[in-house]
């Protein structure tokens, strides 16, 4: 029962690593977009993330709920310690989600440009100080208790330079893969060579950081490494280059629909022989057994992720499915089928308006149900609140739908 | 590590900057909470216009609701941001809050998180999908938009409405033992009222915010078709939701009468346990016995006063007190210009004409705002001392980490810059053209 939720968490921070991500590495993509002949590119990249965003930044959210739910003291003696690149994090979120909105908001190619600097900015911020946070808790730097690492080196470490650095390359790759498969369906060939160019150099990088990791840890973390490199650690590490390697050959033919599989897979593979590696120990001395929450509580997570599972899931697909096969598209055409609302113009009759009766006669269920509240407690109550509310909205309808009066010439 | 030996690691640190952290707390509320009023109420309205659009045919009602669709994105991702400090916030800020009760009301937010999640995807699919939807399809998509609104607001509040009304455990050794999730988020006798209380304040504020801008515009002199339209939709809900709100604030002053005696004797600054207890409304006017017909509606009822508790264990009594009275103030002005609106409306089936209604309703936004605020404040200013009521302190539940006054006066600054920057937003999507907005004509594409 208590590893279930830290697999959970597992797979949100894996999800979040490829889909959250991708979203910063089109910001970090935004950096090299400059000037007049990079609008292009920042185009696509703001079209392909923006209905996605949202969706994908839930993620980390759906992290942070399950790990202070379900592991309260290890959470809050990770985030006491690791106070200033979580801090850190959280600016870099606010001022990404600001770019978001403000980009709705421009005009003229210069303030684009202007909100596209912080965008980019904030993008390699925020998934540089994650990966800190990261590399705090895998090299073994955060004791039990509240605020009882050490403000600075728990996070200005080896390991977690690495692990910042490699997050951003990892992000700025996955979305450059991401970027050129979009860009290519929407026939923008040039763009998508482009991102093909900036998928190789980024999985270059990324690649290099993850050989260098080994030799890092050895010294910086030597508990993660043994973890790595033997049993079931090393097998997830192995897949992982693997995964790897094969999403750097898709890219180079071109192959982006496959490339976008295996490079994710590399990131899960990773992130579960972090996993692995780590167990039993989630924190120095504290076991996951330990740190779980008792057994109630638990089950109550399960069973309310289970119910959620069951709307999230196709809610999700029925997203992707909608932006992969690019209905949002600029280019795609309009939808063509039949209007209700041009049916509507033409029969529009006096039952398109409500009338005065209906009206009175909601406001009038309204004031009893307030009535009801006001005097009574316990179950009547409950019936006045329900009568109340009720009668309010049928009482919108009613009013917000009355015919006007002729405008006055 | 043996049990006690964790609970013993989060016990009570130095800080010297509680006040900071509780103001920072404050501060990001007071950003997240009028933002995500418009998530709350601002779906409905949206889809309610563009129902009236397949109803009636009526061109207007489709500009409306795309061009406040494209606000309410904006305006969402702006919420979802402020949304996401606040959970980081309450890690880093409150610590020993979160290693002791969050496996208490954790589940609340775990459930919001789905929330959110349907709400982000079907706000996307919603605004990406004007046009590349069938119409009937497109606004089925609003709809869970509205549903995870509340569904998302309800499991937040569940766990305000458990920090106000502690139940669903047992407390041993520092340690909450015998943990019922369920019982301690649902089957509180604070959820009902805060969650309603929220939610008609959400239309409170988002409709009076949206008539004090399209009022404005009226006031100069534009009386086209599509600010007269927005003026009857956003007014009328919330000239519906304000005098709903008296009966509502009326049931939480009831409850909190009798679960949290000691917030309730200052609202009043009420010293003592009075039979009868008299209510004193700035400047000098006493009405004897209202404040226990207020509370108990019975004239004659007993209110406990402040003595009842140590002096350690009182609320800043004059923060509360204000803040109580700010938000009934305006309750009851907002309540009387509903008024107005709804008689002229329904007798003469058109807006006021007076400019004194209009200049009424421009401030009603501002003021809808401050008496959103001024609620949260009298809840959360006045459970204090406690973070959770009468089982742990603020102070216990603080951070022992240095550096709150760098991160409160960042925040401040960031805060500060997203205010402009949604400002900046709302003035330049109302520059654009209608036209953007409007159906594309041409017969045999969509309209
Ligand atoms: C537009 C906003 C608005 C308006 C007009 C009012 N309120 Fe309110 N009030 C809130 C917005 C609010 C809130 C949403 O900010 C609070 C904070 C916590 C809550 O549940 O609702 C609140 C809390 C709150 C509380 C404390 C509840 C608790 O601690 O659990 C009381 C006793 C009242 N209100 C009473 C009233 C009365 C008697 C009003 C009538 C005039 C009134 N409110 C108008
Ligand atoms: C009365 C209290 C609250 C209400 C009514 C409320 C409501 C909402 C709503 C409606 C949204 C959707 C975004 C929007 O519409 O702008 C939102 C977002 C969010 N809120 Fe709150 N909230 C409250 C308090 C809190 C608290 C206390 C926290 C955390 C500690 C929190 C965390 C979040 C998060 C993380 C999001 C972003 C979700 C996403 O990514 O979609 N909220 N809130
Ligand atoms: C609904 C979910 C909410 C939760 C879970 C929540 C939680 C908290 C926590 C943990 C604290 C810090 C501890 C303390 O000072 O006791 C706090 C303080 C505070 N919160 Fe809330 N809060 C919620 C809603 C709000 C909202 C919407 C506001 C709006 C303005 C607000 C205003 C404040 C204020 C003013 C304080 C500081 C009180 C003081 O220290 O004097 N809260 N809240």
């Amino acid at each position: 029962m208590a590893e279930i939720p830290i697999i959970l968490i597992l797979v949100g921070l894996a999800a979040y690593t490829v889909l959250g991500g991708a979203d910063f590495g089109a910001g970090i993509w935004e950096l090299t977009a400059r000037g007049e002949r990079g609008s292009a590119l920042r185009d696509h990249t703001h079209r392909s993330m923006a209905p996605v965003w949202e969706a994908n930044h839930v993620w980390l959210i759906f992290v942070l709920v399950m790990a202070w739910t379900c592991y309260p003291e290890a959470f809050s003696s990770i985030v006491s310690t690791l106070t200033i690149p979580l801090f850190v994090a959280g600016v870099g979120i606010i001022l990404r989600g600001a770019g978001y909105a403000l980009r709705a908001g421009s005009s003229t190619p210069r303030e684009e440009g202007r909100i596209s600097l912080l965008f980019a900015l904030s993008s390699v911020l925020t998934p540089f100080a994650l990966g800190l946070v990261v590399g705090g808790i895998a090299s073994g730097r955060v004791p039990v208790g509240n605020a009882q690492g050490d403000e600075i080196t728990s996070w200005l470490n080896a390991t977690s330079l690495l692990i910042g650095v490699l997050a951003v390359a990892t992000a700025a790759y996955l979305a450059a893969v991401y970027l050129a498969a979009d860009a290519r369906r929407m026939g923008s060939d040039d763009v998508a060579e482009a991102f093909r160019t900036r998928a190789l150099i980024a999985g270059v990088i990324a690649g290099v950081l993850a050989l260098a990791g080994p030799f890092i840890l050895s010294s910086d973390a030597p508990d993660i490494y043994d973890g790595l490199t033997s049993g079931a650690g090393l097998v997830a590490l192995l897949a992982s280059g693997v995964a790897g390697v094969t999403a750097l050959a898709l890219v180079v033919t071109r192959r982006y629909g496959a490339a976008r599989v295996a490079a994710a897979a590399a990131v899960v593979a990773i992130v579960a022989g972090w996993g692995l590696a780590q167990q039993p120990e989630i924190l120095p001395g504290l076991t996951i057994d330990e740190a779980a929450a008792s057994d109630t509580t638990i089950t109550a997570v399960l069973i309310g992720f289970a119910a959620g599972l069951v709307i999230l899931v196709p809610s999700l697909v029925y997203l992707f499915r909608l932006v992969l096969s690019g209905r949002f598209d600029p280019a795609t055409a309009p939808w063509p089928g039949p209007d209700p609302a041009r049916a509507a113009a033409v029969n529009a009759g006096p039952n398109a308006h409500s009338s005065l009766r209906t009206t009175l006669i909601t406001g009038a269920v309204t004031a009893i149900g307030a009535g009801i509240t006001f005097v009574s407690e316990g179950p009547l109550r409950s019936v006045g609140v329900a009568l109340m509310l009720a009668g309010a909205v049928a009482c919108f309808f009613a009013v917000a739908s009355l015919d006007e009066a002729e405008p006055p010439a | 590590m043996p049990l006690d030996l964790i609970a013993s690691a989060f016990g009570p640190v130095q800080q010297n900057y509680l006040l900071e952290a509780r103001q920072m707390q404050a501060m990001s509320f007071v950003a997240h909470i009028p933002l995500v009023c418009f998530g709350v109420a601002f779906p409905a309205l949206v889809v309610f216009a563009e129902w009236r659009h397949h109803r009636t045919g009526n061109p207007v009602y489709r500009t409306l609701a795309r061009r406040w669709s494209k606000i309410m994105l904006a305006l969402f991702a702006v919420g979802v941001v402020s949304g996401t400090i606040l959970s980081f916030e309450l890690g880093l800020l409150w610590p020993g809050f979160m290693a002791a009760f969050g496996d208490v009301f954790g589940l609340g937010f775990t459930l919001e998180g789905f929330s959110f999640f349907i709400e982000a995807i079907f706000i996307a699919i919603y605004v990406y999908g004007w046009d590349r939807l069938p119409p009937r399809t497109h606004l089925l998509t609003g709809i869970p938009v509205i549903v995870s609104g509340i569904t998302g607001s309800f499991f937040v509040i569940a766990v305000n409405a458990w920090m106000n009304n502690p139940s669903g455990f047992r407390m041993e050794n520092g340690e909450a033992v015998d943990i019922d999730p369920w019982g301690a988020l649902f089957g509180n006798s604070y959820l009902a009222h805060e969650m309603v209380h929220m939610y008609v304040a959400a239309y409170i504020v988002a409709g009076f915010l949206l008539a004090s801008i399209y009022g404005w515009q009226w006031l100069k002199g534009n009386r086209s078709d599509y600010v007269r339209t927005a003026l009857t939709l956003s007014l009328t809900a919330a000239a519906i939701a304000a005098p709903v709100q008296l009966i509502v604030g009326d049931w939480a002053a009831r409850t909190v009468a009798k679960e949290q005696p000691v917030k309730l004797a200052s609202f009043e600054d009420l010293q003592e346990t009075t039979e009868g207890a008299p209510f004193d409304i700035p400047p000098g006017i006493e009405i004897p016995d209202m404040l226990s017909l207020l509370a108990f509606h019975d004239p004659n009822a007993t209110v406990t006063g402040l003595d009842s508790v140590p002096p350690d264990d009182r609320p800043p009594v004059g923060i509360v007190r204000a803040s109580f009275l700010t938000m009934v103030g305006i309750g009851s002005l907002l309540a009387a210009l509903a008024a107005v609106f709804l008689y002229v409306r329904v007798r003469k089936r058109r807006l006021p004409e007076s400019r004194w209604f209009w200049r009424a309703a421009i401030a009603a936004g501002p003021l809808s705002v401050v008496a959103l605020i001024a609620g949260w404040v009298t809840t959360e200013v006045g459970r204090q001392p406690w973070v959770v009521y009468g089982v742990m302190r603020t102070e216990d539940a603080v951070t022992g980490a240095g550096g709150i006054p760098v991160g409160y006066a960042t925040m401040a600054i960031v805060y500060a810059g997203v205010f402009a920057a949604v400002i900046w937003i709302l003035r330049r999507l109302a520059a654009r053209p209608l036209e953007e907005d409007a159906a594309p004509a041409p017969e045999g594409t969509h309209g």
